[in-house]
């Protein structure tokens, strides 16, 4: 059986290794044939024109955001033949080059762990209560949602309008 | 009724981090943002209709034709941008 104890989602400022994740995921539980995982790392640009991303901050909404993503998880146990899931995603001020969010998933044979893994990190994309706010050398901006993260979504079957075209979003306050 | 508002992100930059607003009943979060936009006009300004925006009541999505319920804790804040 999958190792029960493990906790399916982890929110945190500090760092994560790949390795320990993935041990930790597979332990105690010999059905395991596959394990599929992502890391998003930050980026040194991010598209429009702007300069160079000199820093990250994430904000989130603590105790939605670990809501969110169980009810994500239970999602993907009941649409892939999967044994066990596990998303860490970090918070606070990161710098280019950090990793940011791992997701990890276990499974007899790979090709449910493979579509598991990206089936989650659609639905985080669009729907997990997180905001990066990059800074360049022209300032401090919150990063805009991209309407291929929905569509990436849409995929599975889900409806989002998470990036639905509208006014830009505010200005970032200066020096905030 | 009481509920307590909460911000995010830049909303939460220009709003602050919560408020408590005093509600009718049955009232909608669609409802509540156009009593909150027309409480001041730095909220009219951040919460106007035209600016894409998300809703959850007690930390589930929600959308403007959700009632809110008695005690509840809302939020609004932006289009999310994790992972």
């Amino acid at each position: 059986m999958p190792n029960d104890t493990l906790s399916r989602v982890s929110i945190q400022t500090h760092d994560f290794d790949l390795g320990a994740e993935v041990a930790a995921l597979r332990a105690g539980d010999p059905a395991v044939g596959a394990v599929a995982s992502f890391i998003g790392t930050v980026r040194d640009r991010n598209g429009g024109g702007a300069g160079e991303v000199s820093a990250m901050e994430l904000e989130h909404y603590p105790g939605m955001t670990e809501k969110s993503i169980e009810a994500m998880i239970d999602a993907a146990l009941a649409r892939f033949d999967i044994r066990a899931a596990r998303v860490v995603h970090r918070v606070g001020p990161l710098q280019p080059g950090d990793q940011i969010v791992l997701v990890a998933v276990s499974s007899a044979h790979r090709g449910q762990a493979f579509q598991a893994c990206e089936f989650l990190m659609d639905y985080l994309k669009t729907q997990a209560p997180f905001w990066k706010k990059e800074t360049t050398a022209e300032g401090a901006r919150w990063v805009d949602a991209r309407v291929a993260d929905d569509a990436a979504l849409a995929r599975w079957g889900i409806t989002a309008d998470n990036a639905a075209a509208a006014a830009p979003a505010l200005p970032a306050t200066a020096g905030a | 009724m009481k509920v307590q508002v909460r911000y995010f992100a830049a909303l939460r930059e220009a709003l602050g981090p919560q408020e408590t607003v005093d509600l009718p009943a049955g009232t909608t979060l669609g409802a509540l943002r156009d009593r909150l936009i027309a409480s001041s006009s730095r909220h009219a300004e951040v919460l106007a209709r035209g600016r894409a925006l998300r809703g959850a009541i007690n930390q589930a999505m929600a959308d403007d034709s959700t009632p809110v319920p008695e005690g509840a804790e809302v939020a609004f804040f932006p289009p999310v941008t994790g992972g």
